[in-house]
């Protein structure tokens, strides 16, 4: 028994309860969020997905700690947001890629190295083993201009990588890329998911992409931004493209629509 | 080396000689017509009834001319400089020297406080909403009706020779480098300064690793306002400061003596001085904004 609590404490990553948040507008107060409640354990690949305006952003902002909630409890390995960002618990990836312009590739991932005090041969390290964790291997001495945007986005993913955060929060990352890039670098986030063991949050829009991804989907709806649905995921761990188009998948994927639509259909 | 870091490529160079021959040729025009009167003087006191050739070559060759010619300038310039000693007081290399020092240590003080205060004003709101009222006041009371007081204040205070003029100097070119790195030091965007968030950096690795470099178009673009400003400046400071030599003292005991070859050499002076200096910058600016990638 004891053990057995050990360990759910343990795996227990992230823990919401009770969350409100509200922006006070000049047409009065918008409810971005209201009563979530949400676990994720160790290791879950987590996909947050609504329609534009249900939060989903906040919600990985609070728990980022660039956002502060109105009411209720969050815990970030244990402790208050505010102290795992301090502790540098979790990489960020945005919409944009974010890599400053006037730093080449290699300057843009050394950048958090940097600021978090590695030495200069453990900066090397970790830069050529973030590269070729993203297949960008070759492009250090590339400024961003000179890459496409998908390049630009993974070079985003590998400084968020640099640092062994144990935590990857994500926000739309892939949303600005072509479908056919998007398969790419979702098959490649998959993999890397899998050979690192890191808990990652993943805010989409797009149906195929959260079911195939995740091991957790979480449903979201807008006016005030809740949780309505979440889905744990009975696709196996290996999942080629073509999973996409099984019976499993096309039924988490109706289950996710249904979501979607129910939450509309409150209004 | 890049052709573009040289001023005057990309085939500017025509339109330019275009616009300076009509200036030229202007310029001739009304040397002859505010100059003539004084011969037509001299010429109805002796009786002498002018040709039109002799009325102009004799407009363009007095020796105290209202508007004297460009020649005449060149000729007072080249005199001036090459044919005198930089030691003499004659001299215009001499003059030249002093307010190129004391606009170059105005300008580097001005730009040291300018970036001090802008980067108080952007971290400290306290110091944005007590002092910035006072910088934009500052730049409200004309420079000439203030130059006298700084100089006669510090004077009596025992400060002479070229500090007061390089204070004057620095009152003038510290305000372009507070308003444009205020606005520089701000322009990183939200998701810029998120990340630094998220990689929980202190204030001063924000400052030097996203806020300086961020910002160093803005810092060129202030740097260029400054340094003519700094001219400006250093020229007004000499006039009420009276006998330490510099381009405006030239400029006023030409005035004062009724000698406009000296007013005009002493404003081509400053003018080549002042371009030369954002000059420059100019080309300091191109190469490292290449460097840094932030070419617009």
């Amino acid at each position: 028994m004891f053990y057995e609590r050990v360990f759910v404490v343990q795996s227990e990553v992230i823990k919401v309860s009770n969350l409100d948040l509200t922006f006070e507008a000049s047409d009065g107060p918008v409810h971005a969020l209201k009563n979530v409640n949400l676990k994720i354990n160790k290791g879950d690949f987590v996909s947050f997905i609504g329609p534009s305006g249900c939060g989903k952003t906040t919600l990985l902002r609070v728990l980022a700690d660039l956002d502060e909630p109105t009411n209720g409890q969050v815990t970030v390995n244990g402790v208050s947001p505010r102290v795992a960002r301090e502790s540098r618990a979790y990489g960020y990836v945005f919409q944009a890629a974010g890599l400053y312009p006037w730093r080449n590739i290699a300057a843009n991932i050394k950048l958090p190295l940097e600021i978090m005090g590695y030495s200069k041969e453990e900066q090397v390290k970790r830069i050529k083993k973030v590269l070729d964790l993203v297949e960008l291997t070759g492009f250090e001495k590339k400024f961003p201009w000179q890459l496409s945007g998908g390049m630009q986005q993974r070079a985003s993913i590998a400084r968020a990588l640099a640092f062994d955060a144990d935590i990857l929060l994500m926000d739309e990352p892939f949303g600005a890329l072509d479908e056919i890039v998007r398969d790419h670098l979702n098959k490649q986030l998959l993999e890397l998911w899998k050979s690192t063991q890191k808990t990652i949050c993943f805010v989409t829009h797009s149906i195929p992409e959260a079911v195939y991804l995740s091991t957790k989907i979480v449903v979201m709806s807008p006016r005030p931004g809740r949780i309505i649905d979440v889905i744990e995921s009975t696709l196996p761990s290996d999942r080629p493209l073509e999973i996409r188009d099984s019976k499993d998948f096309v039924k988490i994927s109706q289950r996710v629509r249904e979501g979607l639509r129910a939450g509309h259909s409150d209004e | 080396m890049n052709k573009k870091l040289w001023i005057g490529s990309d085939n500017k160079i025509v339109p330019v000689m275009c616009m300076i021959t009509f200036i030229v040729i202007i310029w001739y025009g009304f040397s002859i017509v505010l100059n003539a009167p004084w011969e037509f003087d001299k010429a109805k006191r002796s009786s002498i009834t002018l040709s039109t050739t002799e009325l102009v070559s004799q407009t363009w060759s007095q020796k105290r001319p209202k508007l004297p010619a460009p020649h005449q300038i060149t000729k007072e310039i080249w005199d001036t400089t090459v044919n005198k000693k930089v030691t003499s007081k004659r001299s215009l290399i001499y003059h030249g020297l002093i307010t190129f020092y004391e606009t170059i240590y105005g300008f580097a003080f001005g730009t040291g406080l300018g970036i001090l205060l802008s980067i108080g004003i952007v971290y400290n709101k306290a110091t944005a909403m007590s002092v910035m009222p006072w910088i934009i006041t500052s730049q409200t009371i004309p420079i000439l009706a203030i130059a006298p007081m700084i100089v006669v204040a510090l004077g009596s205070a025992g400060f002479s020779g070229l500090m007061p003029i390089v204070i004057i100097s620095m009152y003038l070119s510290f305000f372009p480098v507070v308003v444009g790195m205020v606005k520089g030091l701000k322009s990183p965007e939200q998701l810029e300064v998120d990340l630094m968030k998220t990689w929980s950096a202190s204030k001063t690795q924000v400052l030097f690793k996203l806020r300086a470099p961020k910002s160093t178009p803005y810092l060129f673009t202030s740097l260029k306002l400054g340094m003519a400003a700094s001219v400006v400046g250093a020229i007004v400071g000499e006039l009420p400061s009276g006998g330490g030599g510099g381009l405006g003292f030239r400029m006023l005991s030409g005035s004062t003596f009724g000698n406009t070859l000296h007013i005009w050499s002493g404003l081509f002076s400053a003018a080549i001085l002042a371009g030369s200096l954002i000059s420059i910058i100019i080309i300091i600016e191109r190469v490292v904004l290449k460097r840094m990638a932030l070419e617009t």
